[in-house]
């Protein structure tokens, strides 16, 4: 996984497994802690004991296509590289927070990324899932829930092309204003 | 805090594109459209599978061609990411493995426009009894 916005569609896309009707990505940049912090939490079905303790195992996964299951320990792996933390928590029923805390100016803290086109992968193709986003740095911060998007579209569905097209313009330009690192 | 950057222009959009999903909706049906669903299990996103969507999601609608692009799970080709399966209206679903922006450009002009079948097709190796 070249950058975060990689690792953050992979999460994510447990989150969905999980049958998740509300997804929240929230990304953090604190220059006076030195650290950059990613969370990823969800309403889906959540995990017991026995499997949390194991979620972080490589050759553990609940997929029968394969036997190893890497996305949750790759992030750990990278989180922990740069000196940072990884923590995942969850209950049964009710969902799961996974948050990794990455030292900002480590010479391993793995770029961002190309986050727009994550964000609208995961937007343009929810069905029926609600996404929270919120990127806070020290420059300021966004935060889209899609939630207004769809009150505000009606019955415009946000896979629309030109709904597409707009959000990412709204996106980028966002992203830029708050000078997201790179 | 910067919410939605400018409601007012979204919502003038909703306005714009309701009078043109009404035709749509009278045309269309989720059947007569291709499909494409593109693997984005780890393996995939790690071989690229992000870059792959996005072409063929902006490439469909450049080319003004109807279709749903989604993403799925992990389909167990890890050897073969990006992986996608794409189905033509009225024919059987076909996996292609390796589908970078290259072969998904070679896969619109020759499966989707001419129905001619591309090089990198997974095929399916077995059959189990309750779908013979």
């Amino acid at each position: 996984m070249k950058d975060i916005s990689m690792h953050i569609l992979d999460i994510v896309q447990n989150s969905i497994r999980a049958k998740a009707k509300l997804i929240e990505i929230e990304i953090a940049e604190r220059s006076d802690d030195n650290q950059l912090s990613v969370s990823i939490t969800d309403d889906g079905t959540g995990m017991g004991l026995e499997q949390l303790q194991q979620a972080t195992n490589p050759f553990y996964t609940s997929r029968s296509t394969r036997k190893v299951g890497l996305g949750l320990s790759l992030l750990k792996q990278k989180a922990e590289m740069t000196g940072g933390t990884f923590s995942i928590k969850s209950e049964l029923g009710k969902g799961t927070e996974v948050k990794a805390v990455f030292v900002l100016n480590h010479f391993d803290r793995p770029i961002i990324g190309e986050l727009t086109g994550t964000l609208l992968i995961l937007i343009c193709n929810s069905g029926e899932t609600d996404y929270v986003f919120k990127h806070q740095t020290a420059n300021g911060n966004f935060e889209l829930d899609t939630r207004d998007v769809r009150q505000t579209l009606e019955n415009i569905p946000l896979n629309h092309p030109e709904v597409r097209l707009f959000l990412k313009k709204m996106l980028q330009e966002n992203l830029e204003q708050i000078q997201i690192s790179k | 805090m910067n919410k939605i950057k400018n409601l007012a222009d979204l919502k003038k959009l909703q306005s714009e594109v309701q009078a043109k999903i009404k035709l749509r909706e009278n045309g269309d049906n989720p059947e007569s459209l291709v499909q494409i669903k593109v693997s984005m299990a780890t393996c995939g996103i790690a071989s690229g599978a992000k870059e792959t969507m996005t072409y063929f999601i902006e490439e469909l609608d450049h080319q003004g061609i109807d279709a749903v692009v989604t993403q799925t799970g992990c389909m167990g080709y890890c050897y073969a990411e990006p992986t996608i399966e794409l189905t033509v209206p009225g024919q059987q679903p076909v996996v292609y493995g390796f589908v970078n922006k290259v072969k998904a450009r070679e896969i619109i002009e020759k499966h989707i426009k001419l129905n001619e079948m591309v090089d990198g097709i997974i095929p399916v190796t077995y059959l189990l009894i309750d779908n013979q």
